[in-house]
């Protein structure tokens, strides 16, 4: 079994561009601690490269040309596009592994339809979590997308099918692998509502997903996700995707909506790695 | 209205230093180089973060044009509210506001004004 770590965590621009204007220091640095308990779990599994399942922010892809699902395929990728002095976090090069993008795409393509990008730029999406996960920028990233940002997205059942594929991928190859799906459970960002949670809708999710409750997970719909959970509950395509990887039941080791400042409950979490 | 067009001028702009040295130098250059309405190329041209957000620009896209801008975010915030006060409400897109307009951030609502 190569993949040794699957988990998931939330991003956004706020969770480092925003952090010095919180009042609510302490419920901040107690998630700082969990994403640096992540670090170290990942850091202790032995990872040799890091799966980064995100939902990008028109960073790379747009209506022109969107893929529903997408790898990322290079030695090195560039981040972020956002203005440093915003996020908080110095614009860098982040190595990536080429050779097993290409191996992972080639596995994931017998079962599930990919598009793969050998030029990526990471927006907050997946710098947030690196800032935390990979603070030196040392482990080579796998980028993964789901489109969870242009209609129409992907049904859950397929977003669930690329889960099981991309575990299939990473049990094919020698390298000891980690895998997080990152994203928001409900929210509303970037719009006037940003900082709205709706956390019985959160924690009734967090219980399906850490229960691998997969016919509950697929019964959500856009439509009601929408209503109750805002246009930033459809990235709970990349949880979904993570547990499928994982198989195994999981844990949860941080949530809180009392950093509405952040525009998401934040969370992390990992799985068991089930055979 | 082609919030198609508009978008991607915002894409293209928020991702390739190129263009945004382009719409620093003459924004109409850059501009002219979309099927835009007049509203939406003033829009642009002013850096109209209330009527954008009307006009259902999304908003991953719109909040990295306005820290493009150096937009603060409780100022980018208050800006889409102003919007919708003076234009009304958002006429397409997901990005909507579902409520009064209400701050959902102490830190928003404590600020100094």
């Amino acid at each position: 079994m190569s993949l040794v770590y699957a988990g998931v965590l939330s991003h956004a621009p706020g969770i480092t561009g925003r952090a010095d204007l919180v009042k609510n220091t302490a419920e901040r640095d107690a998630l700082y601690a969990a994403f640096d308990r992540q670090r170290q779990d990942i850091e202790a599994s032995g990872a040799e490269a890091l799966i980064v399942i995100a939902a990008e922010h028109f960073a790379n892809f747009f209506m022109n040309n969107m893929p529903a699902f997408c790898l990322g395929m290079s030695d090195r990728y560039e981040g972020p596009i956002e203005d440093p002095g915003w996020l908080k976090i110095p614009r860098t090069t982040v190595p990536g592994n080429a050779a097993l993008s290409l191996r992972l795409v080639k596995e994931t393509m017998q079962t599930v339809d990919v598009a793969y990008a050998e030029e990526w730029k990471f927006d907050h999406g997946i710098m947030v979590p690196l800032h935390f996960l990979t603070p030196r920028f040392d482990l080579p990233v796998i980028p993964v997308n789901i489109n969870c940002q242009g209609p129409p997205l992907a049904p859950l059942h397929r977003v669930w099918a690329f889960g099981e594929a991309l575990r299939r991928a990473c049990d094919a190859q020698p390298e000891r692998i980690a895998l997080v799906g990152t994203g928001g459970i409900s929210h509303w960002p970037a719009t006037p509502d940003s900082g709205k949670i709706n956390v019985a809708w959160d924690r009734a999710f967090l219980d399906r997903l850490l229960a691998q409750d997969r016919d509950a997970l697929l019964a959500y719909d856009d439509v009601a996700t929408y209503r109750e959970a805002g246009q930033g509950g459809f990235e709970i395509r990349t949880y979904i995707a993570a547990a499928a990887a994982a198989r195994g039941p999981g844990e949860l080791e941080f949530y809180t909506a009392e950093l509405p400042i952040f525009a998401v409950g934040c969370t992390v979490a990992h799985f068991t790695v089930a055979s | 209205m082609s919030l198609y067009q508009l978008q991607k001028f915002l894409y293209v702009l928020n991702r390739e230093p190129q263009a945004q040295a382009r719409y620093r130098e003459n924004s109409d250059d850059l501009i002219a180089d979309y099927d835009l309405t007049d509203e939406e190329a003033d829009a642009l041209r002013n850096g109209d973060i209330g009527l954008l957000y009307v006009l259902g620009v999304n908003g991953q896209i719109l909040m990295h044009y306005a820290a493009f801008l150096g937009i603060a975010w409780f100022d980018y915030l208050e800006l889409m509210r102003q919007g919708i006060a003076r234009h009304g409400p958002v006429r397409a897109g997901v990005y909507t506001l579902t409520g009064g307009g209400e701050s959902f951030t102490p830190e928003e609502r404590e600020r100094p004004q």
